[in-house]
């Protein structure tokens, strides 16, 4: 499995990749896995705000679903709007073709409570 | 006892192997002063002849189609079923089988199922259908929280001309949920007032809910309405209690319906006191993940041969539980098997044609009703197979008289639209032979005159 | 050993719309004998696009041949935890279909109705009697529509005493259906742990002002009595909450203890479970709901009860929850269920739970020795193993579907939640201790298969007509009906 180290991760299996200001959010190759073949994602549109800690999206496999959180609270400004229609790319390529959204951060101390690779790696395994 | 097969012998041999003495040291973790301290008090046993003499005896008095000339109609309606329809339905691996969780062994009814679902989708034209709801008073109130789930608005409009029954259930479900529900009008037509529903439209408006037929029989205009309800964001719901009108009239998806429901009892299913009936339910594709209930859909096994399985689960409570579109687990799935088996039997033109008789033998016993002296037909839009009689005295009188002539009249309608003391809902559908029409309408004129 | 599976000769058939070939009709009406009429052209569609055109002949080998292509309590041995998949009386169904029955009009006058109500009546008593409530209901159209019932009675009694609550603790154990209803009716859910079975203290801690009632399943769906039942009903109660019981697995109880003694408030009752009525691919069931005096004037409206003018149908019922459905509940379902009742009679009732119960303790004690056993208290009616023993990479899908090559219907699969591959086995009364073995030698040997030749098991179903499904792309690309371009 599969952590990037350039990545931030959250304990509810969320990654963020922060360049200045923006942020991109997707699932872990460990929640992936835990899931199951992705068959839906549903995600927010642009212009929504999202708030540390509450779910801004879904994701389904056959049998299970769950809540995306966001790992930061900030305005969506782009959407990967191919995702929906191939939700199989969250079981292919999570860090790269299935990132989910960007966010503007609205208080980029946030991402300082967020683990690095070998933090997460850490958790999973406990 | 014929259902247990179990022998002294056997019962010894197991509980050997089990390790306890008798039965009753299996129920231990059953605290002893919750324990039934007593036998239960329940009528006497009956064999099977007796059983059968039993329910003789019980239904002697009553006024079933075997004895009464019935014009019923207001939800529940006596048509024909072909023979074909009860036969296949009694092939007991339908019957006896659960819910298709396993598809390798359950494709006979995921099949059927989605033979169903097709087949409600091109009725009510519309591209997606569950498999099916208890009936249509509950799929009626599913629709009306679907459509507040897709637009997230809070306020329901909903006809006071839709069958009382299936107000009374919206509401009791919507009843803890913080949602508005607004009565609209009718207007002197019969029809759903469109100009009362414009002036009650607002941008927290979910769905307009409208019957189709209503339940005065009346064929709404639903395309002003779903006109107007869709120039203020929200959804037009229709239900529809009687669906062979839908074999002639216009599907209303064609005309601007977003959610279609509504009671499958009029396909090959019997009356039978008010139950089991069937509720179908179809919306658009968009809305598929909002739906309750279940959905069958078509795959391939790994050989690569075409199936069937439950699909898109994760709306469903076993997955979703607090979070699902509904609480909904069982459906009606043997009587959607026998409206499937009904609809194939009837078929593309069999369907047109039974709805065609239905409208001929109504409209024949309301042009002879309201020639009479004394009755006359206070709504004049077009009606299918129900339709409403006024007369110049209470309905009561009439109703009784002809119930010594082995006569049912009709539905009065003053119990659930106070005022409406002199009126009454007709039934006739393709059952109802010249002469029995002829028939009603000379025992009417004997009594009015 | 000798299996139950085998392979038959399985015939293949299409859908309904490929076999259609225009011209074919399968029905018969009489000739018009009134006027032709008409609607205004606006109103009236063109044709019922994609309907099918199909002979008589067409439709019975269409329907016969896909009926072959399930299984069915009357095929075989059916353990589907929490299901109860007894045998489903042949008289019910003559009964059902009485003419009398069928032929009855729900809006006919109650006085010429009395022996149907009078059946609902004698239902309801006996359901009273069998649950120990006060009151019964028969409307609610299955089991999770009988908790929205009694759910909504508990909300209507908290508010009739101006108490604003919020919140319903449901244990981890229970099933879908109950969060699932508790938040129709506005609730929040707590989800509270248990240890197999629910402990007092863990709902005494949990009970506070904000807290409605419990949701509790009893036997719970692990098969185990909820011993200290009537202390948690104490306590929900001194804190002034009621509470429900989802009586799925009342076959465990029939004659021998009574849920209203318990201390329960309200619990439905799975006519299509206990009651022997057929599960019809689905449905229809039917989810009548006892309840104490408390929340009597709380029942749907209507009621059916006895005056000395004879049976009645009561609308006046000022504090009613209102109507769930239309007309009265599913009748055809409630007429099986009093034939049951009528057949078994009390004491046959009571050997029915006994012998449930000594089924599943007699799978329990043969599968021990090969299965895990999650919890080790004594079970009721059904036990739960689970998949942590099988070998050679399998699981319980793998099982259950091998089970099938054997000629089983699988046990219920990773229900409930709390037991990683749970294997739920639910026998009921109907089986023979010859049935019982011979399922007991097929799970021992599927999982001496696992061990030896796991392929044999991870690849089954191989003697069904179709293999397993492609649930993935089933749920991708759903395809939910059929249209011409799907055949190409």
């Amino acid at each position: 499995m599969d952590f990037p180290d350039e990545l931030k991760y959250t304990e509810e299996h969320e990654w963020v990749l922060v360049e200045e200001n923006i942020a991109t959010i997707g699932i872990t190759d460990f929640a992936q896995d835990q899931l199951g073949d992705v068959v839906f994602v549903e995600l927010p549109d642009v212009g929504v705000e999202v708030e540390e800690g509450k779910p801004f999206g879904v994701v389904e496999s056959v049998k299970a679903v769950s809540d995306i959180y966001a790992p930061l609270t900030g305005e969506v400004v782009e959407v990967n709007e191919e995702l929906p229609d191939t939700p199989e790319m969250v079981n292919t390529s999570p860090y790269e073709d299935a990132w989910m959204i960007k966010i503007k951060l609205s208080d980029p101390k946030e991402v300082d409570d967020l683990m690095d690779a070998a933090a997460y790696e850490e958790f999973i395994e406990d | 006892m014929r259902y247990l097969p179990h022998t002294d012998e056997d019962i010894r041999q197991m509980l050997d192997v089990i390790g306890v003495k008798d039965i009753d040291d299996l129920f231990c973790e059953i605290p002893s002063e919750i324990r039934l301290q007593r036998s239960l008090q329940l009528p006497p046993i009956l064999s099977e002849s007796e059983l059968l003499q039993e329910l003789d005896r019980m239904t002697a008095g009553h006024a079933d189609t075997s004895r009464f000339l019935s014009f019923l109609g207001g939800g529940a309606y006596h048509h024909f079923i072909p023979a074909a329809v009860d036969q296949l339905a009694s092939r007991s691996e339908f019957y006896t089988a659960y819910t298709p969780y396993q598809p390798e062994i359950s494709q006979g009814t995921l099949q059927a199922i989605f033979e169903y679902q097709t087949l409600i989708c091109r009725l009510t034209g519309l591209d997606v259908a569950n498999a099916s709801m208890y009936d249509g008073a509950s799929a009626c109130a599913e629709a009306g929280l679907m459509a507040v789930r897709a637009t997230r608005r809070k306020r329901l409009l909903v006809a006071t001309a839709l069958h009382p029954e299936y107000r009374q259930t919206l509401a009791a479900y919507c009843r803890y949920l913080d949602l508005e529900i607004v009565e609209v009008p009718f207007g002197t037509d019969g029809r759903t007032d469109l100009k009362a529903v414009k002036d009650l439209l607002d941008d927290g408006t979910a769905a307009l809910i409208v019957g189709y037929p209503n339940y005065f029989g009346v064929v709404e205009n639903l395309a002003q309405l779903g006109e107007t309800v869709h120039a203020a964001g929200a959804l037009l719901v229709t239900a529809t209690a009687e669906p062979i009108s839908l074999g002639l009239l216009k599907s209303p998806g064609e005309l601007g319906a977003d959610v279609a429901v509504g009671e499958g009892q009029s396909f090959g299913l019997p009356v039978s006191y008010g139950g089991p009936g069937v509720g179908f339910f179809a919306a658009r594709q968009k809305a598929v993940r909002s739906m309750p209930g279940r959905l069958v859909g078509e795959t391939l096994d790994q050989d690569g041969a075409r199936g069937f399985v439950l699909t898109l689960a994760t709306r469903e409570q076993h997955i979703r539980r607090e979070k699902a579109t509904s609480n909904i687990c069982s459906n009606q799935g043997l009587c959607a098997l026998m409206v499937t088996i009904y609809l194939a039997l009837l078929g593309k033109r069999g369907l047109r044609e039974v709805a065609e008789q239905n409208l001929a033998k109504a409209e024949y016993a309301k042009q002879a009703l309201v020639a009479l002296p004394g009755v006359t037909s206070p709504f004049n839009a077009p009606t299918f197979n129900e339709f409403v009689i006024e007369l110049d005295r209470p309905v009561d009188g009439l109703i009784e008289a002809l119930q010594q002539q082995q006569i049912l009249a009709g539905i009065p309608l003053r119990d659930d639209y106070p005022g409406m003391e002199n009126r009454l809902l007709v039934c006739v559908t393709e059952q109802h032979r010249r002469e029995q029409i002829d028939a009603l309408v000379e025992s009417v004129k004997g009594v009015l005159s | 050993m000798s299996r139950v599976g085998t392979r038959g000769l399985a015939l293949n058939e299409k859908l309904l719309f490929e076999h259609s070939d225009p011209g074919r009709i399968g029905y018969s009406l009489p000739n018009l004998d009134v006027p032709p009429a008409s609607l205004d052209n606006d109103l009236v569609r063109d044709g019922l696009d994609g309907f099918p055109e199909l002979s008589e002949v067409d439709v019975v080998r269409h329907f016969t041949r896909l009926s072959t292509w399930n299984y069915g309590v009357d095929s075989g041995f059916y353990p589907l935890g929490s299901c109860t998949m007894k045998y489903n009386p042949k008289i019910n169904e003559v009964a059902c279909r009485h003419p009398r029955l069928t032929g009855l009009h729900p809006k006919v006058p109650v006085p010429l109705a009395q022996g149907a109500l009078e059946l609902m009546y004698e239902l309801q008593q006996d359901l009273a009697e069998i649950s120990g409530f006060a009151a019964v209901t028969l409307q609610p159209a299955a089991g999770a529509h009988g908790e929205l019932a009694g759910m909504l009675m508990i909300r209507a009694s908290h508010e009739a005493q101006g108490r604003k609550r919020t919140k319903v603790l449901i244990p981890d154990t229970a099933h879908g259906t109950n969060p699932a209803t508790a938040a129709l009716c506005g609730y929040d859910v707590v989800p509270i742990a248990s240890d197999g079975v629910l402990r007092a203290e863990e709902v005494r801690a949990h009970m506070d002002g904000d807290v409605a009632g419990l949701m509790v399943t009893n036997p719970n769906t692990l098969g185990l009595f909820e011993s200290e039942i009537k202390q948690i009903c104490d306590i929900v109660h001194e804190g002034g909450g009621l509470v429900y019981c989802d009586g799925a697995n009342l076959n465990a109880l029939m004659g021998i203890a009574r849920p209203g003694d318990m201390g329960i408030d309200v619990m439905h009752f799975n006519l299509h479970k206990t009651f022997s009525t057929p599960h019809g691919g689905g449905g229809p069931g039917a989810g009548a709901v006892g309840v104490t005096a408390g929340l009597e004037p709380f029942l749907p409206t209507p009621m059916v009860d006895k005056t000395k003018q004879g049976f009645v149908l009561d609308y006046d019922r000022p504090q009613s929850i209102g109507r769930l459905r239309s007309f009265f509940g599913n009748f055809g379902v409630m007429v099986r269920a009093w034939a049951y009742i009528r057949s078994m009679g009390g004491e046959g009732l009571k050997r029915a739970s006994e012998l449930a119960v000594l089924n599943a303790n007699y799978i329990r004690a043969r599968l021990e020795p090969v299965f895990h056993l999650p919890y080790q208290t004594r079970s009721l009616h059904e036990v739960v193993f689970s998949d942590q023993d099988l070998a050679g990479g399998c699981h319980t899908l793998d099982l259950a579907k091998r089970l099938i090559d054997y000629g089983y219907h699988p046990p219920t699969v990773y229900f409930p939640l709390v037991v990683k591959g749970a294997i739920m086995i639910e026998p009921t009364e109907t089986e023979s201790m010859e049935i019982l073995d011979e399922f007991c030698d097929a799970m021992i040997a599927i999982a001496r298969e696992a061990e030896e030749n796991p392929e044999l098991v991870l690849s089954a179903p191989r003697n069904t007509r179709t293999r397993r499904m492609d649930e993935t792309r089933a749920a991708r690309q759903p395809c939910l009906c059929w249209r011409e371009i799907s055949d190409e």
